[in-house]
């Protein structure tokens, strides 16, 4: 399949266009100097310093924050280890349930997860507050990083660990010193997963946050839900820089590392 | 005994927090509303032993299954949601099936950037995602801006806050999970087999139907099941971009807990939602296992 011709070009630019154009959109009004989002009144970063001056977002920006970091973390270590669960235990008592609770929050709609949790939340009397974000949010984020991470176990060479055994490596040693540097690249995506999900979500925040523990997405969805609002421009142009100079950059690392993999295996074959 | 932790310690896990809440929305589903802290009733009673279990069970029932059959809001929230990702499915599929095959047909030089250009929105927050299409599609918009100015619509259209404005909104957001199954099926195609099929005499866009089509089929389903099934218990798309109008099961179980407080019937629409949505997950699952054993 390799012909470009004037249809392949021109829906690939319409598809991008219409991919990105909304994105565009928001990013030069949010340099807007008038209140009224569409209508254009001159150049002005005027909600940018509207956005760092309000105490509110801070706040909400750094619960976040913490939120994605503690649950993706968490995540990472139960997520690798019912990876490992999956791909090297073999058959153990209620094997089919504990895969079926794996894959089961990847299809779960949001709001039943939420209504779940809140639910034993409030029959336990658990206080809800930053730690019932992260239990919820490491519930479902490290069901995606066993996936991730089982995807790369699936093709790993289990000789090398094999080796590193028959060589006195204590197991745990073999797994830190031999397998988890060769899957490495998977866990770390993983990671990255586990924490643009936390970030991105509000639908199970809002179900678990308590008053004291708001969100950014939740804080964005109590003031678009009103109407369009010059700060949540800002505030989303900055979200978008943050995510696009991350992905290009970890994709820019990745292409560098499989190069000099490449160069490191010719220089081991000559 | 290494084994064991690494087993147990993921399944107490989601045990604990996924399988016993959903048990907890199972038992409130079929509890009754109640004017207390928690607002429902039978709560149990373990003081009273065995007796109290019994009491507990026996008070179970149906009831609220059965008051969302007499009110038509909610078979008509559930029937409208899956309406409403049918088409939307169906849109996409549309809109994503030329730009996965435009990705394929590219020079190889192309194709990392073209696939990070489709990744990256899904990094992006969904929220702001949604939010963008808010300033584009209102009535004082940039698309009504654009059409008045150049003089196509003599007064602004509605858009915003009707079911066009969902449709719009499901098909931007989940464009991503249609192109990449169908550019993956149609990367592994053998382009010999169509000049193979031109030699024969077919014309492009017959060969296009009786080749191509049938060879990208594994990555179309799996694209509509990657769309359809969340879109189903959507609830940012149709609170943000739907009129009050627009109904679907995922804001109307929101409403009926966080502004109704009506914790049992939030739950059986909860349980009822999931009913729903095992069949097409079951499908997914065979059609994945399918794929698998053809190509392992």
């Amino acid at each position: 399949m390799r012909r470009v011709t004037w249809f392949n070009a021109t829906s690939l630019t319409l598809g991008f266009a219409f991919l990105y154009l909304p994105m565009v959109i928001l990013i030069i009004y949010s340099f807007n100097a008038g209140k009224l989002v569409t209508v254009w009144a001159g150049f002005s970063t005027r909600w940018y310093g509207e956005l760092l001056q309000n105490q509110a977002f801070l706040d909400a920006a750094w619960v976040t924050v913490k939120v994605a970091v503690l649950s993706s973390s968490i995540a990472t270590v139960l997520g690798t280890m019912a990876a490992l669960v999956l791909v090297r235990s073999g058959r153990f008592a209620g094997r089919t349930l504990f895969s079926g609770m794996i894959y089961a929050p990847l299809v779960m709609p949001e709001v039943i997860t939420g209504l779940s949790l809140l639910l034993l939340f409030i029959g336990l009397n658990i206080d809800r507050g930053v730690l019932t974000i992260v239990l919820a949010h490491t519930t479902f984020s490290m069901c995606y990083v066993s996936v991730v991470v089982s995807s790369r176990l699936v093709s790993f060479d289990q000789s090398l660990e094999e080796a590193a055994l028959d060589l006195g490596c204590s197991q745990m040693q073999a797994f830190f010193l031999v397998t988890l540097p060769i899957i490495a690249p998977a866990v770390i995506s993983g990671w990255l997963l586990a924490f643009t999900l936390s970030l991105d979500d509000l639908v199970i925040a809002s179900f678990t946050a308590g008053p004291s523990s708001t969100t950014l997405p939740i804080k964005i969805w109590s003031s678009i839900r009103l109407g369009l609002s010059p700060e949540i421009n800002a505030l989303s142009t900055l979200m978008i820089s943050v995510v696009t100079v991350g992905v290009i950059s970890a994709s820019l690392i990745s292409k560098r590392s499989s190069l000099k993999r490449q160069a490191d295996e010719r220089a081991a074959g000559t | 005994m290494r084994r064991l932790i690494l087993i147990a310690v993921p399944y107490f896990w989601l045990l604990a927090l996924f399988l016993v809440p959903f048990l907890i929305v199972l038992k409130i589903s079929l509890s009754d509303t109640a004017l207390a802290i928690p607002p429902y009733t039978p709560t149990l009673d373990f003081s009273a032993g065995w007796e109290g279990i019994r009491a507990f069970f026996a008070e179970l029932d149906f009831e609220n299954f059965e008051f969302l059959t007499t009110d038509d809001l909610y078979w008509k929230a559930y029937l409208s949601s899956l309406k409403i990702a049918f088409v939307a499915t169906f849109l996409t599929l549309i809109v994503a099936y030329p730009i996965a095959y435009g990705m394929a047909s590219a020079p190889d030089h192309w194709r990392p950037t073209l696939m990070m250009l489709v990744i990256l929105p899904f990094w992006t927050s969904f929220l702001i995602r949604v939010y963008s299409w808010v300033g584009i599609l209102s009535n004082e918009g940039y698309l009504n801006q654009l059409l008045l100015s150049l003089g196509l619509i003599s007064e602004p259209l509605t858009i915003l806050n009707t079911n066009i404005a969902v449709y719009i909104g499901i098909v931007y957001t989940y464009l991503p999970f249609m192109i990449l199954p169908i550019y993956a099926a149609l990367e592994r195609m053998d382009a010999s087999l169509l000049e193979a099929a031109e030699d024969l005499g077919c014309s492009r866009l017959t060969a296009f139907w009786l080749v191509t089509f049938p060879l990208s089929k594994n990555g179309i389903i799996a694209g509509c099941f990657l769309v359809f099934i969340p879109t189903i218990g959507e609830f940012v798309i149709p609170s943000l971009l739907g009129g009050s109008k627009t109904l679907m099961i995922g804001k109307v179980l929101w409403e009926e807990f966080f502004n109704n407080r009506d914790w049992p019937v939030a739950s059986a629409v909860a349980v009822i939602l999931l009913l729903i949505l095992i069949i097409p997950i079951v499908l997914f699952q065979r059609n994945e296992q399918k794929q698998r054993e053809a190509e392992g």
